[in-house]
């Protein structure tokens, strides 16, 4: 008797649902597997904003988010990032049009804004270790340079995979598996931009008008 | 999949000038004098969760079509857990602090309990 | 500046005969292990097959074969904290000093929660849950051999923190401030740390590579609600996985830099908040307890169904059940800190929700029950081993629910009365589950089966030498005895703490007996050969493909039409058994290539972890380096599918009937 035979010969009447229609293609697995990894790393930034809303006042003494935060480089960061989202789109649309020159572009203006949005944020960090704000200070601010620079480390991780993506679309082409791992790429910068809008709203915002 | 790029490059556009509209609010709710300070919290927060949203559905493609509902309920799953662990956190140790005489920002109350 | 950080000949502890004699212990079996490599020949084999394999089937044996050896491991600190506890009276010391009495006991529970329970549960999964499905392989084969690895450099790290320098004393959960610089200042809190870290990232990457395997690679026609019970248990555990892990690794993360670089989350100083770790940390460990048990209930519905010749009661309940699990276990985690002080509100609330926790899982006791009820039940090893559990596990369960009232847990808390209760579910739900999932697929792992007389009486040295030894504890707990004791003088503990060390000595009878099962099945295989590929008279797919599987499982797609889809496949080949069966046309297969790089990425990470943990900074940006490059070598692989030529495929499934003819 072979079983393999038997199971394949099951009659299929009905007409299956999407349930039941068999394996999925490549592309729709990868997304999905990373859109599983972003919700976990989600989870890991609730965890940090939930650590951040319990130690907020507690300040030691040391200075307050009101004190140190500075709204104009927080609206500049946030325009670049929001800029880069849209430009990463842009990307995204180019890729799936094959174009060279579009994508290489969209990356590269994505890559700059991103840039951008790290030196004002290390710059921001310097400046308030200079004035005796260092993480060391208080629970707060232990939790503020966590909070945001866990934000900021996945933006510079975010820039050399992008730096590596655009190698392998100049050594490979729109390969079937460069186009999987730029549209994981779209997603992951796409979900830093939802995680720095709960960044700048909770931190900076909150923090100054409080 | 198949839709026309001009069409996609406006979905783009769209969220992104939505994006914009509720920032600059965002910024303005937080710095305005016009509302009670409770009502800047709220504000903030309705304005920051609105973004979440247009992000995820103009740039993340997020719909309520057949083929995204894995993804959907892989979401909604995960913003549970995302109010659970925030929530529940902010809740304990907030009600620690009250019920053990421990402000947090201020030197321990030497207050006896009961 | 030193080079070599704070690592010098003083980290290894020449002047402790008891650690040295351990450390020399597993040199001299690692060493015996790789002579006997050598000595066969098998390095080759060994690599090309085994440590760069990226087929699901192999890695979940590797995970099994990691955490049988941890299991060895976390075991031998049991005897030592029973047999310490047994003498340690009055005025007698015990033979353990204080210092490392707490390093056994942090070790205990370390090793065994997340290097031998996780493992094991991860490796059934992985073993089963492509095979149930029907598929070829997980979503992400390679990723699937980076998690493994990961999961195996932790181990490897807790286990270097025997012979250099120290492990944690701060307990497993390593509450702060006692596991802050300032009161831990040696290495062992950093050891649980990194080790913790770099397995929780691989059980997260496996988390990730299963929610995705079971929801988008399902055989044609297998809907949701056609799915075996254990692929939904699987999916639960993992989406746990997935929500909790990613909290341990910024807890962890948290209490590193107040360690490294002088944070203030949970420090006495600067307003930190030690409630805010204990928090954080049950945030992931209580989920972390439903995907140990979860994918155990898992086994035991399987295991009950076929060996009851009976589709499981209750199916659809089952299915509610643990999803109902997997949300409400995110609702529970302050029990695990009742006492802290929050106030009657939040105690009861979260009391409350722990308590409604026990009516799905009495729901699945029933189920299994009623599963048993009315059919032919084979009494075989894997059954022994669900009844064992379905007692034990009510007591415990029973236990839980007392410990789940607040009022009684401020008598009951830090007492060895919950020793007793989590042993009784880790042990009675977990360690019996994986043991009957061990048994029970260990004939389509290997096509043999294990030994039934070794096997039976592993089991009831194991159920007695349970009873006999955690029995005792709650006699204890309730007599007042805390946990962790080194040393008490209340003389009247004493006999019961004998009759406890009297039960770990039955249990690790059974621990043998599991070992000379093994051995003897292994010597007589043959005897033991399966070659029909369903030796159990099995219900689902796994069972319709030969032992051990081929590596692309299945030589043709498997279309599944209901529940049980290879009981009713054979039900209807029995019914139509003159036909002749028509020829198949066979196909090449694709399948993924082996690859190093979960490997070669895994010993970066314990090159990383080990660098840290000894402040050997130039040595972790070497590993951080070459984990990077490993990776990127990886993106840059041109080729990542082999092709199994359709002649091959052919042969094998040829050879294979000819086997079951045979």
């Amino acid at each position: 008797m072979n079983i393999a035979v038997a199971i394949d010969q099951i009659p299929q009447d009905e007409l299956p649902s999407a349930s039941e229609a068999g394996p999925a293609p490549k592309r729709i697995v990868v997304a999905y597997g990373f859109w599983i990894f972003l919700l976990s790393d989600i989870i890991m930034f609730a965890a940090l904003f939930a650590s951040y809303a319990v130690l907020v006042r507690s300040t030691a003494g040391g200075p307050t988010g009101a004190q140190l935060f500075n709204q104009t480089t927080v609206a500049i960061e946030t325009a670049c990032l929001l800029v880069s989202s849209y430009t990463c789109g842009l990307m995204s649309l180019a890729i799936n049009s094959r174009r060279y020159l579009r994508t290489y572009l969209g990356a590269l203006i994505t890559l700059v804004l991103g840039a951008m949005f790290l030196s004002l944020e290390i710059r921001e960090f310097l400046g308030m270790i200079a004035i005796g704000a260092a993480p060391q200070r208080s629970a707060f601010l232990s939790a503020f340079f966590t909070l945001v620079g866990c934000h900021g480390l996945h933006v510079a991780l975010g820039l050399i995979w992008l730096v590596v993506m655009m190698v392998q679309v100049a050594v490979f082409g729109f390969a079937a598996r460069v186009q999987h791992r730029l549209l994981c790429f779209s997603l992951f910068w796409h979900a830093l931009d939802i995680v720095w809008v709960g960044v700048f709203t909770v931190v900076y915002l909150m923090g100054v008008s409080s | 999949m198949h839709a026309s790029a001009p069409s996609e490059l406006l979905v783009y556009t769209i969220g992104l000038f939505v994006a914009v509209l509720l920032t600059a609010t965002s910024f303005w709710a937080a710095n305005t004098t016009l509302l009670w300070p409770g009502g800047v919290f709220l504000g903030l927060a309705v304005l920051a969760i609105a973004q979440m949203g247009i992000h995820l559905v103009f740039f993340l493609h997020i719909t309520s079509g057949p083929e995204s509902t894995n993804n959907v309920l892989a979401l909604a799953f995960g913003v549970l857990i995302v109010i659970v662990v925030i929530a529940g956190t902010m809740w304990i140790v907030a009600d620690m602090n009250t019920n053990m005489m421990m402000p947090s920002g201020a030197p321990m109350s030497m207050r006896m309990q009961h | 500046m030193n080079l070599l950080g704070k690592l010098d000949w003083n980290a290894i502890p020449l002047h402790e005969p008891i650690i040295m004699g351990a450390t020399g212990f597993m040199v001299l079996v690692v060493v015996v292990v790789l002579g006997f490599i050598t000595a066969k020949g098998a390095w080759l084999y060994l690599w090309h097959e085994w440590l760069t394999s990226v087929d699901h089937k192999r890695i979940g044996a590797m995970y099994c074969i990691l955490a049988l050896v941890m299991m060895l491991r976390g075991f031998s600190d049991a005897i030592m904290i029973r047999s310490q506890q047994a003498l340690a009276a009055g005025g007698a010391q015990g033979y353990l000093p204080p210092e490392h009495f707490n390093q056994i006991f942090s070790a205990h529970g370390t090793i065994m929660i997340l290097f031998m329970a996780m493992p094991f549960v991860v490796g059934l999964m992985n073993f089963a849950v492509p095979l149930q499905l029907g598929v070829r392989d997980v979503a992400f084969p390679t990723l699937n051999s980076v998690s493994f690895w990961l999961t195996a450099s932790g181990a490897l790290l807790v286990n270097i923190s025997l012979a250099v320098g120290e492990f944690s004393k701060a307990t497993w959960w390593g509450y702060p401030p006692l596991s802050e610089m300032q009161y831990s200042p040696g290495v062992g809190v950093d050891y649980y740390l990194w080790s913790l870290q770099i397995s929780g990232i691989g059980t997260l990457l496996a988390g990730i590579n299963f929610v995705t395997t079971i929801l988008k690679l399902r055989a044609p026609g297998m809907s949701y609600m056609r799915m075996p019970v254990f692929c939904w248990t699987a999916l639960a555990a993992n989406l746990l996985i997935v929500a909790a892990f990613p909290v341990l690794t910024a807890t962890l993360a948290m209490l590193a830099l107040d360690r490294y670089l002088g944070f203030h989350f949970f420090s006495l100083e600067g307003q930190g908040n030690q409630m805010l770790y204990s928090n954080l940390f049950w945030v992931w460990g209580h989920p972390e307890v439903y995907i140990l048990i979860l994918p155990a209930f898992g086994v035991f519905s399987e295991v009950m169904a076929t060996f009851s010749g009976k589709p499981l009661f209750g199916y659809r309940s089952m299915v509610a059940a643990t999803m109902t699990i997997c949300i409400l276990s995110f609702l529970v985690w302050l029990h695990h800190f009742f006492t802290m002080g929050a106030s009657a509100n939040v105690n009861g609330f979260f009391g409350v929700m722990s308590m409604i926790i026990a009516l799905p899982t009495g729901a699945k006791v029933f189920n299994w029950l009623f599963t048993m009820y009315g059919g032919r039940v084979r009494f075989s090893v894997p059954v022994l081993w669900s009844i064992g559990f379905m007692v034990t596990f009510v007591i415990g369960g029973m236990t839980g629910v007392l410990l789940a009232v607040p009022p009684a847990d401020f008598q009951l808390h830090n007492s060895v009365f919950l020793v007793a209760h989590f042993h009784n579910v880790a042990i009675g739900g977990v360690v019996f589950g994986v043991m009957a999932g061990y048994n029970y697929w260990f004939p389509k792992a290997f096509g043999f089966k294990l030994d039934e007389r070794w096997g039976k009486a592993s089991f009831w040295c194991w159920l007695v030498g349970f009873y006999v030894a955690f029995m005792p504890l709650y006699v204890l707990g309730l007599m007042g005895m805390t946990r962790r004791m080194q040393h008490y003088d209340n003389l009247s503990w004493q006999p019961w703490l004998i009759a406890a060390a009297f039960g770990t000595a039955i249990i690790l009878v059974g621990v043998v007996c599991q070992v000379v099962q093994l051995v003897v099945s292994i010597r007589n295989r043959e005897e033991l050969r399966d070659v029909t590929g369903d030796p159990w008279n099995g219900r689902t797919l796994e069972w319709a493909t030969a032992s051990p599987p081929p590596a692309w499982n299945f030589a043709f797609q498997p279309k599944v039409a209901g529940l049980d889809a290879f009981w009713s496949s054979k039900s209807r080949a029995q019914a139509t058994k003159d036909e002749p069966t028509p020829t198949r046309k066979y196909e090449p297969v694709e399948m993924p290539k082996n690859s190093a790089t979960g490997f070669v990425t895994a010993f970066f990470a314990v090159v990383i972890g080990f660098a840290l943990i000894w402040h050997i900074w130039w040595l972790a940006i070497v590993g951080v380096f070459g984990a990077f490059m490993t990776l990127l070598a990886f993106s840059f692989r041109r080729h990542n599918e082999i092709e199994v030529p359709a002649e091959e495929v052919a042969r094998f499934v040829r050879s294979h009937q000819a086997g079951v003819a045979a």
